[in-house]
């Protein structure tokens, strides 16, 4: 496997394995990433679980869910001083599978971007 | 509606204070009361990318946030004050009177601290402060989210983790 083609997928409860499963299942790739959940563990805690996912995979991508959540401040603190590491976040499946299926990251931030539409039934809302 | 929440949380600025308090409660402004953090723009600036626009987020180490708190008080929207660690809560109390109640919202895991709730974990001696805390006059209840009953103090220090 390719290490610069791997990824951390990091989020609250079950989300990273629930992305990881989407992708799996859409594409095959699930193989390309790796899941970390915060739940039960403090920033330093976070900090050392990001960082062992990212030493034991080779990964220099970390996506992670909420912009405002301990996941993405535990990955800014980490790529504060790992300047080669890049941390997308606001990560839904649509910019996963896009960097899954070989776009860079910031093509497949746009794919999120553009993945992100309102659809309004007959009732609207 | 001015301050009202006193909440103690080690991840400080994070989903469940953002979104989970903050949506419901229309919490307009949150004053993070660190001294560390207080002392570095660097985290300061990590921590504001994390708020979303319309929440106003304010620094303060304990003596700034004591003297300010006045202030805050009477801002006119619902805010929030939040401390990383026990013990600056603690030392705030003593400096601001006029605390009548503080939320343990989340104190996770480090060596020497044992499980109380599922998001509490203390040492001997956090449990000691907190038991003075409330000794001088301080409610003190753990509550991770707002749909989630308030905990009392009793009985999430005689807890095991599973609540």
């Amino acid at each position: 496997m390719n290490e610069s083609r791997r990824a951390v997928i990091a989020g609250h409860g079950e989300f990273a394995k629930g992305v990881i499963s989407a992708v799996e299942q859409i594409t095959g790739l699930g193989e390309l990433f790796v899941p970390v959940s915060n739940t039960g563990l403090s920033p330093q805690g976070m900090d050392q679980r990001l960082r062992e996912a990212l030493e034991g995979s080779g990964a220099r991508v970390i996506f992670t869910d909420l912009p405002a959540g301990s996941c993405t401040m535990a990955a800014r603190r980490i790529a504060r001083t790992d300047p080669g590491l890049v941390v997308v976040t606001g990560a839904a499946l649509p910019t996963v599978l896009a960097w899954a299926c070989g776009c860079d990251t910031a093509e497949a931030v746009e794919r999120g971007h553009e993945s992100l539409k309102l659809v309004e039934g007959a009732g609207g809302a | 509606m001015a301050l009202e929440l006193f909440r103690i949380d080690d991840r400080l600025i994070h989903g469940q204070v953002v979104v989970g308090w903050g949506q419901p409660f229309g919490i307009g402004f949150i004053v993070l009361v660190d001294d560390e953090v207080a002392d570095s723009d660097w985290e300061q600036e990590l921590y504001r990318m994390g708020v979303p626009p319309g929440m106003d987020l304010f620094f303060d180490t304990v003596e700034s946030a004591a003297r300010r708190l006045p202030m805050y008080r009477e801002d006119r929207r619902t805010g929030m004050l939040l401390t990383g660690e026990i013990s600056t809560m603690r030392r705030l109390v003593d400096a601001a009177p006029g605390i009548d109640a503080v939320t343990v919202g989340g104190v996770h895991h480090k060596p020497g601290r044992t499980a109380r709730l599922r998001y509490v974990f203390l040492t001997a001696g956090e449990a000691q402060q907190l038991h003075a805390l409330a000794d001088a006059g301080v409610r003190i209840t753990a509550q991770d989210v707002p749909n989630a009953p308030p905990i009392a103090l009793d009985d999430f220090l005689s807890g095991d983790g599973t609540g």
